[in-house]
């Protein structure tokens, strides 16, 4: 019997001359290969008035290039059966194809010249101007995301996660071709990003063929990270975004550490038993027996609950999230979700729930080995936000070592109202009429 | 790197099709190549079944399902998927009920247990029920503001009549039946239209596939419902002869949403694959296909505008979309009505169907990485009667498609001067 073992290999770290990091793992369980290109610049090195900037400099990168003109690759990607994308967050832009086993040479080439030679022509920015707005319109349908970007701007005053990926309207009416560009220029070099590879490749042919094309990009400086620290919140912020919706939304913000602060796994943990559990990078169970299900869906208060917490390079925020049912006010799922919190504050989780947190983890562990795409992601992701992939290798082992006490130890030192941001979504309209 | 041919698709010689003596049919595959197992699956217990006074029912039934058993109360149920890390989901569509789950290979008895369950004996307490009621209410309020929801059912409204089972009923009317709708509803529906009769079950994973189809049988095997009706006949639609236009008012948007719509092909229709390879073209393949082109890369008036044509036993909608500034949405529907013209008069180029192809063949090896996407595949094979042998006749079927196909089947579906329009956003155009 074949043995996932034998097929899947541990992933493997090369440096190139230029400084470029290069990550391989090995997986032969299909013929398929992921091939990922991660820049450590996101949303949060953006400045005030260039808001948005990582992520049109993101679309622009699918406009062309002197070799590989606009809606070339689109078309010869899909033609040999892959697909491709990019991802914009907070502290990172990535670009992945997922081809054929046997075609994935086309993605190495497309990426090692897209990282020097994207074109930005001017109409294409003023074409490319328009369809973000509509892509920044399209999520304005959703009272969360005006919900959302309230909490962020009260939540943070200073640091660079302040405002939305998309980026606020002004900026994206006003910023110029050249301000897009000099972004590129600045984050898009070989010292500054980290290529990633996963799936059925031999491990010297593939690193042969990524130095022949991306070894001679002159490797350039990675950028001082643009961070202006958060300073300490003194005092609960309240904000309310009043305007027309379908129902009333609750969105609290507390406080969470950088991925890399031994704290942040507690609390994962944590949030394993008020919300079911999860493993970084991605899968999660249900969460219906979890506490804040039983507290606030099972009460009829609520008609959705959800968490959040992310893997950042600064700290950022573990959030609360629950939309009202009819006749019910957010004041009354506040006081219900405060009243869940305070009993993880006051130490009265149980070693139960721990234990079940525990093997869902072991079993997420099994399910996330599985696909080929995720895993050149996970490394790439964690080598730039936790300082290496070591560290989401042996996050699972981590989090089976977290103790009862320690739970309660972060929900302590977290969960403190004076810390937190609290938003109410208010519809002022709720009918549609046709 | 592995052979692509060895990629062996999955085909009769390595999928085990069993039919039980009351009717369910079983396929199972191995792949030891990752821990766990899918299962995935479906009955014919769809919407198709439920009066348009009572829309919401079959939906509402499947949803109710999981909310508590003979054996398993809503919180045992729970408990059990949720400590093995398990995951089993039910719902709704216009032609069955479907399934889908997913745990580690040594928890698939207790997966399949707690699936039969589901199935065969629900008891639809009355507190569950009603708090998934209100759960569902609040869903169905989201998506009467939703722009995109709304311009699509709109779009349905104007193409099918109300007795066709994909005509929409809008979400603000479905708000109203749901409240209608009892307890006793919701059993009823339950007894007589779930059973054995033309259910599908897959199971993909680390598992031997004469086990998997002998745990299948142990737990489904049992099951009758001799009352089960049949599939009823369904009313042919006819084409629109005009341009059929409704739009809706939501207030605090800043997007408008577009839906345009014309009858597509049952899976059955000689013309399906044409068809589907047409839809492509025109809004799918690359960026989007032409329409992309046109609404996005040329004018940029629009993160998204595409085609959609979703594989049906009946005369399902085939759909141009778009999402722009209300500003811009005369002119974006002038554009796709101009690639909907030129797609049904000019031949499409032999280099773009060729494109296509090599996209429709060469995307295979990604379309079958995952155990849910090898069931998602053997459970279509079976439920339109593709054979087992379909994959290996796939490439043939492909390749044979002409230039002259393509045309023949957008002049029989598309109309630049007959269609149903839905239009949603924050003021009326036009």
């Amino acid at each position: 019997m074949i043995t996932p073992q034998s097929l899947i290999h541990a992933p493997v770290r090369h440096i190139l001359p230029n400084g470029l990091t290069v990550l391989l793992k090995e997986m032969h369980t299909a013929p398929v290969i992921s091939f990922w290109v991660l820049y450590r610049v996101g949303s949060r090195n953006e400045p005030t008035g260039l808001t948005g900037a990582s992520h049109w400099v993101e679309h622009m990168l699918f406009k062309g290039t002197p070799q590989f003109p606009a809606g070339y690759l689109d078309k010869a990607i899909d033609r040999e059966g892959g697909e491709w994308n990019a991802q914009t967050s907070y502290d990172y832009t990535a670009y992945y194809e997922t081809m054929p086993a046997d075609r994935i040479d086309l993605a190495l080439r497309a990426e090692s010249d897209r990282m020097v030679n994207a074109v930005f022509d001017l109409e294409e920015v003023e074409s490319e101007r328009t369809v973000i707005l509509s892509e920044r319109q399209g999520s304005e349908g959703s009272s969360w995301f005006w919900l959302g970007e309230e909490v962020h701007a009260a939540a943070f005053r200073v640091h660079g996660y302040r405002h939305k990926i998309i980026g606020d309207t002004h900026d994206l009416l006003t910023m110029t071709r050249d301000d897009l560009y000099q972004h590129y220029r600045k984050h898009y070099v070989p010292a500054n990003a980290i290529v990633a590879v996963s799936g059925d490749f031999s491990p010297e042919i593939m690193l042969k063929r990524i130095t022949e094309l991306f070894g001679s990009i002159p490797g350039g400086q990675r950028p001082k990270l643009f961070a202006r620290p958060e300073p300490p919140q003194q005092g609960e912020r309240r904000v309310k975004v009043e305007r027309p919706g379908p129902t009333h939304n609750l969105l609290i913000a507390y406080r969470a550490p950088a991925v890399t602060d031994p704290d942040w796994l507690k609390l994962l943990m944590l949030d394993a038993i008020l919300d079911g559990a999860s493993v970084p990078g991605g899968g999660a169970v249900g969460s219906r027996t979890a506490r804040l299900y039983q507290a606030l869906v099972k009460t009829e208060l609520a008609s959705s609950v959800g968490t959040g917490l992310n893997e950042t390079l600064d700290p950022y925020l573990y959030t609360f999230s629950a939309t009202a049912r009819e006749g019910h006010s957010l004041e009354e799922i506040e006081a219900d979700l405060e009243a869940v919190l305070s009993k993880a504050v006051q130490g009265e989780l149980t070693q139960a729930e721990l234990e079940r947190a525990r093997k869902q983890i072991r079993a997420l562990q099994a399910y996330s080995a599985e696909s080929i795409s995720s895993q050149a992601f996970r490394l790439a992701y964690f080598e730039h936000v936790a300082g290496g992939f070591e560290w989401v290798e042996s996050a699972h082992e981590h989090l089976l070592a977290v103790t009862l006490e320690d739970i309660h130890e972060v929900a302590r030192k977290y969960l403190k109202p004076s810390t937190r941001t609290v938003g109410y979504f208010i519809p002022t309209q709720e009918a549609a009429r046709a | 790197m592995l052979d692509p041919i060895s990629l062996s698709l999955p085909g009769t010689h390595d999928i085990l099709r069993a039919e039980l003596p009351n009717g369910i049919v079983v396929l199972a595959r191995e792949n030891f190549a990752a821990e766990s197992v899918v299962l995935t699956g479906s009955l014919e217990s769809g919407s198709i079944f439920e009066p348009l006074e009572q829309s919401g029912l079959a939906g509402f039934t499947a949803s109710s399902l999981m909310r508590g058993t003979r054996a398993y109360d809503f919180d045992a149920m729970y408990e059990t998927l949720e400590n093995m890390a398990a995951r089993l989901a039910v719902s709704g569509n216009t032609f069955s009920t479907v399934f889908s789950a997913k745990s580690l290979a040594e928890d698939l008895p207790t997966l399949l247990q707690l699936t039969a369950e589901t199935l065969l004996h629900p008891v639809f307490p009355v507190d569950q029920t009603e708090r998934l009621r209100g759960e569902l209410m609040n869903s169905l309020k989201i998506a009467a503001q939703s722009t995109r929801a709304v311009s699509s059912d709109l779009m349905r409204q104007q193409l099918y009549s109300p007795d066709h089972p994909y005509y929409a009923v809008s979400a603000l009317e479905q708000i109203e039946t749901l409240k209608k709708l009892t307890l006793n509803d919701l059993k009823a529906f339950h007894a007589r239209h779930y059973g054995p009769r033309g259910m599908i079950v897959v199971v993909v994973g680390a598992v031997k596939a004469e086990e998997a189809v002998k745990l299948v049988e142990d737990t489904f095997g049992g099951w009758s419902n001799p009352d089960q009706p049949a599939l009823p006949a369904i009313p042919e639609a006819s084409p629109l002869s005009e341009i059929r236009r409704e739009a809706a008012v939501l207030p605090g948007k800043t997007q408008v949403d577009i839906s345009m719509g014309w009858l597509g092909p049952r899976r059955t229709d000689p013309d399906y694959q044409a068809v589907v390879m047409a839809n492509s073209i025109l809004g799918a393949f690359g960026m989007m296909g032409r329409l992309g082109a046109a609404v996005r890369e040329r004018e940029g008036f629009a993160y998204y505008a595409a085609s959609r044509y979703s594989t049906a036993k009946a005369q399902g909608p085939w759909s141009a979309i778009t999402g722009v500034n209300p500003k811009n949405a005369e002119e974006a529907i002038r554009l796709i009505v101009g690639e909907i013209e030129r797609i049904t008069t000019e031949p499409v180029s032999e280099s773009e169907l060729a494109d296509n192809k090599a996209n429709f063949t060469g995307s295979l090896p990604l379309a079958l990485e995952s155990n849910e996407g090898v069931a998602g595949t053997i459970h279509s094979m079976e439920n339109y009667r593709l054979g087992l042998d379909y994959l290996y006749r796939y490439r043939d079927l492909i390749e044979a498609i002409t230039v002259e196909d393509v045309l023949k089947a957008v002049q029989h579906y598309l109309n630049p001067r007959a269609f149903a329009l839905g239009i949603a956003g924050p003021e009326v155009v036009g």
